[in-house]
């Protein structure tokens, strides 16, 4: 067991454990958009930063990936954190204006002046790798992934074309923190990342539960029979 | 195959004697800035020359790495008194009869006076590369034999001592004891953080994982910068002698160089350097009869600046895309492959061999209290001598600009310099005393970085500087984490608009806020001086900022939205403005005042540039 504090309090954490969870867990309210509990954390929106203090030494870490150690002094509050929080919700805010959680965020930090001219071409997407992640380490299927870099940095499937890997299970859509990606189920047909999809139809009930490609990956990886997975869960 | 060091001090004879049978040497300057000014035809003009005089036997032709003073090229140095010639066949008309002037050099001794170097009095002239004060300033311990050696031969390198360090590591010295030298040597890295080159060998030494991997970082990406690519180009088997004693350091058996694929040259030379390593044994099995295997391969960047920052680095060596990681777990004890991995630059490894052969009490003689050893820098801009430069550490930029230097082009005066690349600072004419190294940098909110030096003049508008630096930044940030992707751009945003002339007061605080979130608030070293072209303009040049904002005024006369060009009553209608004028918008009649149209005028300074009697005036 380690012993450290935030703001002032003792906490105890496991080794290896990195502080964010530890301060969660202790009541802290630290914002966070890349970091999710079953991918862990990536260090790409920089919302959870807090100021360490080592010995004499001071500074600020993100705190999704800054391990605990013995005796560390970690502040969630300082002007320099809030100086870098406040700052990237502005940022974010100003390249996703339509983004609800931005919106909440900027109200309940107080950014209320945004003093950027608005993006309207990047969506509700803030590139915080949760749906490539989600892809890749969740489903197995790795159909996304960045391309470009800078402001041309983008989530796409490979070369902008619709994605042979992809099964549509629609995974990304449900982890995006933003709700940026576009799904659509209509007349037995699933739409996503430019691709559409057959669903499959329940040959008990008729009713579209999944699709076709995604009840042939499950297939393939469990060996269960694919007629078995035509049947939707309220009819086996 | 080599294996002893009688195999070394053969080779080095068998080459002494070679060249004792020509009786005249040319050194022809193979480097970047020579090439892109017509060595290599200088070179074929010379062998043609040479073989139709019957000459070719008499007179070894060497074709070395760069000399350094680029801005005299191309560079041809005669025999070992270094006769030095200068812009040979710059103008191409007078190539021939500058070729035939060097063949009677050779031939008679007669120097020509007209292919030498001016001096600074007037009428006399530089005979030899000793008396010019660009090279007797320096101190090269680093390029030393480039652009003396053919960096394509392996035996040139070892009969200037090449390898010599390696036996005597492998052969005489433990490993501990290699390491407490680095260490005691005092050397930092070379690449820019300047972090102790001998902890980070004692903690990827002391990592726990295997295997562990020595890396050399090659990838040189900041504009006006070409240390690496001289070095990597003009001696690279000092770069791979450094990395064999460092995998034996450390216990490594294997090391990538990671070259950005842009520099072609480099990266055949390095190829050239390793296949003759191997062949020869110093890369492979039981190197030296010691038991000791090192092999190392070539790695090719593809073009993002982010790639010479270690994690990104590794990352695309590990072939995925070049983002950085946070280090908070450091690459010695996880890096590459998540295995212990120990990164230097490309000059730290190649300081390796000096400080084996020479001993570390010596390396530790050259620099100050906390810096040792040499550095080069490329000295760029408005600058009468640009080239390549190396010093101990610890110059003053009054030396390296001016004793070196030559001082500033046109005799104008000096502004600022920019160093440590993009994400660097501009340092005023208030510093030009400071003793240069990796802290006194830092502490004036510059950086060291990988040693580019440019120098600007009273020509250069502050607020121009910093946005073209921080354009280069927010096209090369790899856009991973939110303040240096969106930080960057909307300071580059704040910037343009200043330069447009439509900045606002609270734009200056603004930038300083932001500035200061994208420094802390970034992922990798890049993010995190990447608002230093900025802030470091801010700091000393407030009152250009503040021209520009409130007086609506480019001080320097740079930024086009806030400048037009007039003519005075001084102008003696010579025409020639007119005449070169792209947009016909300069009248007047011959002998008599020119006037500009200014609706029509674009604003390019041809007619600035070419009046003979400074009628022109930016206002």
């Amino acid at each position: 067991m380690i012993e450290f504090m935030i703001d002032g309090k003792k906490v105890r954490a496991q080794e290896g454990e990195f502080i964010l969870p530890v301060a969660l867990r202790e009541g802290f309210d630290i914002p966070t958009l890349c970091h999710h509990e079953t991918l862990g954390s990536d260090g790409r929106c920089r919302l959870c930063v807090v100021e360490v203090a080592r010995g004499t030494r001071k500074r600020i870490v993100t705190s999704c990936l800054y391990q605990v150690a013995e005796g560390i002094e970690v502040s969630t509050n300082t002007p320099d954190v809030m100086l870098v929080r406040k700052s990237v919700i502005e940022l974010l805010y100003a390249r996703c204006p339509e983004a609800e959680v931005l919106q909440h965020l900027a109200r309940k930090f107080g950014v209320e002046d945004v003093r950027y001219a608005k993006d309207h071409d990047k969506g509700k997407c803030i590139l915080c790798n949760i749906c490539i992640r989600t892809c890749a380490e969740i489903v197995g299927v790795s159909a996304l992934g960045f391309s470009g870099k800078g402001m041309a940095k983008k989530v796409t499937t490979p070369f902008d074309e619709p994605s042979d890997a992809c099964i549509a299970c629609g995974a990304c859509v449900v982890a995006c923190p933003t709700g940026h990606i576009f799904m659509k189920d209509d007349k037995g047909v699933r739409t996503i990342w430019r691709k559409k999809f057959p669903l499959a139809q329940c040959p008990v009930c008729s009713r579209y539960h999944a699709p076709v490609e995604q009840l042939k990956y499950i297939s393939k990886i469990t060996n269960v029979p694919l007629e078995t997975l035509m049947v939707c869960q309220d009819c086996k | 195959m080599i294996q002893s060091l009688d195999d070394l001090e053969n080779i080095k004879k068998e080459r002494d004697s070679q060249y004792r049978k020509h009786k005249k040497t040319v050194r022809i300057c193979f480097g970047p800035g020579c090439q892109a000014s017509g060595s290599r035809k200088i070179y074929e003009l010379l062998k043609a020359e040479l073989k139709s005089e019957s000459l070719q036997s008499k007179v070894r032709v060497v074709t070395t790495g760069c000399h350094g003073l680029c801005e005299r090229g191309p560079l041809v140095i005669l025999n070992d008194d270094e006769i030095f010639y200068q812009s040979i066949g710059k103008r191409k008309a007078k190539a021939e009869e500058e070729i035939r002037l060097i063949i009677n050099t050779i031939k008679t001794g007669e120097i020509a006076d007209k292919l030498l170097m001016d001096s600074h009095e007037k009428g006399k002239k530089y005979t030899s590369v000793k008396e010019i004060p660009f090279y007797s300033f320096q101190k090269k311990i680093i390029l030393n034999i480039v652009g003396k050696i053919d960096p394509e031969y392996i035996d040139e390198y070892i009969a200037h001592d090449g390898y010599k360090a390696l036996f005597k590591a492998l052969t005489t010295m433990k490993s501990d004891e290699i390491l407490g030298w680095v260490q005691k040597s005092g050397l930092r890295g070379r690449g820019g953080g300047g972090f102790a080159t001998g902890a980070k060998w004692k903690s990827c030494k002391e990592a726990h994982g295997s295997p562990k991997y020595i890396l050399a970082n090659g990838d040189e990406g900041d504009p006006g910068a070409f240390m690496d690519r001289v070095l990597m180009e003009g001696n690279p088997h000092a770069i791979l002698e450094g990395m064999i004693i460092g995998g034996y350091t450390i216990g490594s058996n294997q090391g990538y160089i990671y070259v950005r694929d842009e520099y072609p040259l480099a990266v055949k030379r390095l190829s050239t350097a390793i296949e003759q390593a191997r062949k020869q044994g110093l890369l492979g099995t039981n190197i030296f009869n010691t038991g000791f295997d090192f092999d190392i391969a070539i790695v090719r960047g593809g073009g993002a600046f982010v790639c010479g920052e270690s994690t990104a680095l590794m990352s695309s060596l590990e072939g995925k895309s070049g983002e950085p990681r946070a280090k908070y777990i450091h690459t010695v004890e996880r890096g590459l492959w998540d295995k212990p991995s120990n990164l230097n630059n490309v000059e730290t490894w190649a300081c390796i061999p000096v400080i084996i052969n020479n001993g570390w009490e010596w390396f530790a003689s050259i620099g100050n209290e906390k810096n040792k050893g040499t550095k080069v820098f490329s000295l760029v801009g408005k600058v009468k001598n640009t080239g390549l430069v190396e010093v101990p550490i610890g110059a003053t930029l009054r030396q390296i600009i001016y004793d070196i230097g030559g001082g500033i082009q046109d005799d104008r005066e000096f502004k600022a310099v920019q160093t440590g690349g993009p994400s660097g600072g501009c340092i005023p004419k208030e510093y030009l005393e400071t003793p240069i190294d990796f802290d006194t940098l830092r502490e004036l909110g510059s950086m060291m970085g990988s040693g580019g030096m440019i120098v600007m003049d009273d020509r250069n508008c502050m607020v121009d500087v910093a946005r073209y630096f921080l354009k280069f930044l927010v096209e090369e940030s790899c856009g991973k984490c939110v303040p240096c992707r969106e930080g960057t751009r909307r300071m580059l945003e704040i910037v343009e608009r200043i330069c447009d002339g439509e900045g606002k007061e609270e734009d200056i605080a603004h930038l300083e806020e932001l500035g200061r979130a994208v420094n802390i608030g970034s992922l990798c070293g890049l993010g995190q001086s990447a608002a230093n072209p900025v802030l470091s303009t801010l700091k000393y040049f407030m009152d250009e900022y503040e021209a520009h904002i409130k007086d609506k005024k480019c001080p320097a006369g740079v930024c086009k939205p806030l400048i037009h060009y007039t003519i005075l009553e001084n102008c003696t209608g010579c025409t020639l403005c007119a005449r070169e004028c792209p947009s016909n918008c300069i009248t007047g009649e011959k002998k008599k005042l020119h006037t500009i149209n200014q609706d029509k005028c674009i604003k390019c300074g041809m007619c600035y540039e070419v009046c003979k009697f400074g009628a022109v005036k930016v206002v």
